[in-house]
């Protein structure tokens, strides 16, 4: 009896997890606080500049999800440690959810500031390219085979896909610039000069807290895998009991 | 020099060998890069003028579409009794079956568009080919497909390790090459439209012979682990 | 010649081999017996360069394999339960592709040699699409041994074959341990073990049970004691 029971402890989450959870809710309230209320509104677009912030930090977030997954592919391969694809397979999907999020902001904030719901902008387009690497590189991840085969196919084209989105990029960027040489003076890239200080801050904020938000879900995204690894486990433990 | 050459050679020699036995898939490709063109014809009325500025792209959508054909074939055609498993055993170096199987695959595809791009201009009417003209697209073509090629044969390997590999290739080759689709197709339309502006298409180049390059030597090295059972 | 140490394989959760260590000398014949699942075919494949273990070293006549598997490759024919031949090639077509994946500067003269000796020379020009599973077998034995390797490893090599292939196939093994081969062999046909092998080896559920020398034995004690070790 005793010996069940230790079986069906589950893994808990780590400290960090915990910690990173508590110190997530005040800072998302003064996100949401600066951003809606304390930062001022833009003359020209009006409000719809403020989804510019959530835009900034998703699409932050996108980027730096397939950094970790093209860096934890190649340890992968390197040490085939089981832990590295796991890292890497969770931060996919975080970045799928990250780029659905810049690729659904960004023509929102298109429409008032271009006039126009998608103009082939180099990094939102980049961004629609990367999404889709992500979806294959998650149907890969989702094939029917030992971990080991499947991780070894998802690392290669991880890294395949991290090598390849710089000169997307690059290319998609030379390409709009032949298209449409002139893009409305400034109005692309808010980022610029004409930012007030107090705008800047709370971009700064929410893009940290964004990120802060990416660590909180990869912690969970981990803990999720462990949680379905033992129940695997116990399975197959039971299993082996029925046949035997 | 003589783990990879060698039996890259060898490797793309029985395929291509075995190919002119069975003449299975650049007559199917070629067959197939003929319908597009017709149905581009029909999408897209040849006689009129502004239809030119298409050319480059549909050039590019049959290299695709052609080339993705063929590239499904190449690895699964390996499965029937484990070939791949007589390849890994062998004493050659994992790389020189990217090599060989990269040869085999650009030269089909290489044989199709020798046929169907003559083709597309024919149907089209496009006569504002120079001797110029057809020296630089012939190696913007080359460029172009080298770089599809090396990434299609790449992830044709890795696809054949799924049940529906045909349907996973395209998913995850049309986004890998992307740069590739872009810039060729902007480095054609630059050469047969408008020559002047050479030194645009140039620059294109450059970015595919940096992707080329990358993808090229990514693969050797990678290769490796996809093979691996 | 083969040296197997404390080798662990692990696909998917399963652990196939749970540590095989096995010491093989030059020229001695080996079967590897054991039940169905039992990790033979797994660690013929890992010895073979097929498989990555995924702990310990396998060393090839005193070299890490890990190390210089390339070279080592070459020392070693490998016959698995498919034949790596091509349907629409022949014969000859098919070993003159081996040949030059395995380096054989002139394998003419040689590969019409092997194919008489597996009883293939009438259908030299044949595509093997119409081959039956026992010439196919022949001709992926002749394949094994195309390139004179030192170590031949066979893969049940007898299943589903009729007697003249047996018997051919016997002649070939018997043939390569005169010329001092070292033959690993996986299988449940006893009475082939007895009439090529002088030592066996038991595995079951991954780990060596038994390593008994066969000489002066005969296969009704192997059987006998197979069964003990078996249902143990």
């Amino acid at each position: 009896m005793k010996q069940e029971n230790e079986l069906i402890k589950l893994p808990e989450p780590t400290l960090f997890h915990r910690i990173l959870v508590i110190i997530s809710i005040p800072m998302v309230m003064t996100a949401l606080y600066l951003v809606f209320i304390w930062s001022p509104v833009e003359k020209r677009m009006g409000v719809v500049q403020k989804i510019f912030y959530f835009h900034v930090g998703s699409a932050w977030n996108a980027f730096f999800a397939f950094f970790i997954v093209g860096l934890f592919s190649l340890l992968y391969l390197w040490k085939r440690k089981r832990i590295y694809d796991m890292i890497a397979g969770v931060s996919a999907e975080i970045g799928v959810v990250f780029t659905a999020i810049v690729l659904t902001t960004g023509p929102i904030w298109g429409r008032s500031a271009w006039n126009a719901w998608w103009s082939w902008e180099a990094r939102l387009t980049t961004t629609l390219i990367l999404f889709f690497i992500y979806v294959a590189y998650i149907m890969v991840r989702n094939l029917d085979m030992e971990w080991q085969k499947k991780a070894r196919l998802s690392a290669v084209l991880g890294i395949i896909g991290a090598l390849n989105v710089p000169i997307v990029y690059m290319s998609i960027h030379w390409w709009e610039s032949n298209l449409h040489p002139v893009v409305m003076g400034n109005t692309d890239d808010p980022a610029g000069s004409g930012m007030e200080p107090s705008m800047l801050f709370t971009l700064i904020f929410s893009v940290f807290t964004m990120s802060l938000l990416y660590g909180i879900f990869m912690q969970k995204g981990l803990y999720v895998e462990k949680l379905r690894l033992h129940v695997a486990k116990l399975k197959a433990k039971q299993h082996d009991k029925m046949v035997s | 020099m003589k783990r990879i050459l060698m039996p890259a050679l060898a490797i793309a020699g029985k395929d291509l060998y075995s190919e002119w036995k069975t003449k299975q898939v650049v007559t199917t490709m070629l067959i197939f890069s003929g319908l597009v063109i017709v149905t581009f014809s029909f999408a897209f009325d040849p006689s009129n003028q502004a239809v030119r500025a298409l050319i480059p792209g549909m050039i590019w959508m049959i290299t695709i579409f052609a080339g993705i054909l063929g590239l499904n074939r190449s690895f699964v055609s390996e499965q029937r009794n484990d070939h791949i498993h007589g390849f890994i055993v062998a004493p050659i170096d994992p790389a020189s079956i990217f090599l060989g199987k990269f040869i085999a695959n650009f030269v089909f595809v290489a044989a199709v568009q020798m046929i169907a791009i003559p083709l597309l201009f024919v149907l089209f009417d496009f006569r504002a080919l120079t001797g110029a003209s057809i020296l630089y697209l012939t190696g913007v073509v080359f460029l172009g497909t080298f770089g599809f090629i090396t990434v299609g044969t790449f992830l044709a390997a890795l696809s054949a390790n799924s049940k529906s590999s045909e349907m996973l290739l395209p998913i995850l080759l049309l986004p890998i090459a992307t740069p590739i689709i872009i810039a060729a197709v902007q480095a054609t339309k630059i050469v047969l439209i408008d020559l002047e502006a050479i030194s645009g298409a140039m620059s294109w180049m450059q970015l595919i012979f940096v992707y080329d390059l990358l993808f090229f030597v990514a693969g050797l090295i990678l290769f490796e682990y996809v093979l691996e059972v | 010649m083969i040296q197997s140490k404390n080798m662990i394989k692990t696909i998917g959760d399963k652990m196939i081999l749970k540590g095989i260590s096995l010491e093989i000398d030059g020229g001695e014949s080996v079967a590897v017996l054991g039940p169905n699942g039992a990790g033979k075919s797994t660690w013929l494949k890992i010895t073979a360069g097929l498989l990555k273990p995924t702990e310990g070293e396998l060393f090839i006549a005193g070299k890490s394999f890990k190390k210089d598997h390339l070279n080592l490759k070459q020392l070693i024919g490998y016959l698995g339960h498919q034949s790596f031949l091509y349907d629409h090639y022949t014969p000859v077509e098919n070993l003159t592709f081996f040949a030059k994946l395995y380096h054989l500067p002139d394998p003419g003269d040689k590969i019409h040699r092997l194919l008489d000796e597996v009883g293939l020379s009438f259908f030299k020009h044949e595509p093997v699409r119409s081959f039956s599973r026992g010439m196919i077998q022949r001709l992926a034995i002749a394949r094994a041994i195309l390139h004179d390797p030192e170590i031949l490893l066979l893969d049940e090599p007898h299943t589903g074959l009729d007697q003249q292939a047996v018997q051919i196939l016997n002649q070939v093994i018997q043939r390569k341990k005169k010329e001092g081969v070292t033959v690993v062999m996986a299988t449940h046909d006893f009475p082939q073990v007895m009439s090529v092998c002088d030592r066996a080896v038991i595995i079951k559920a991954g780990r060596v049970k038994d390593d008994v020398s066969l000489q002066q034995k005969t296969a009704d004690w192997l059987y006998d004691h197979y069964e003990r070790q078996a249902v143990q």
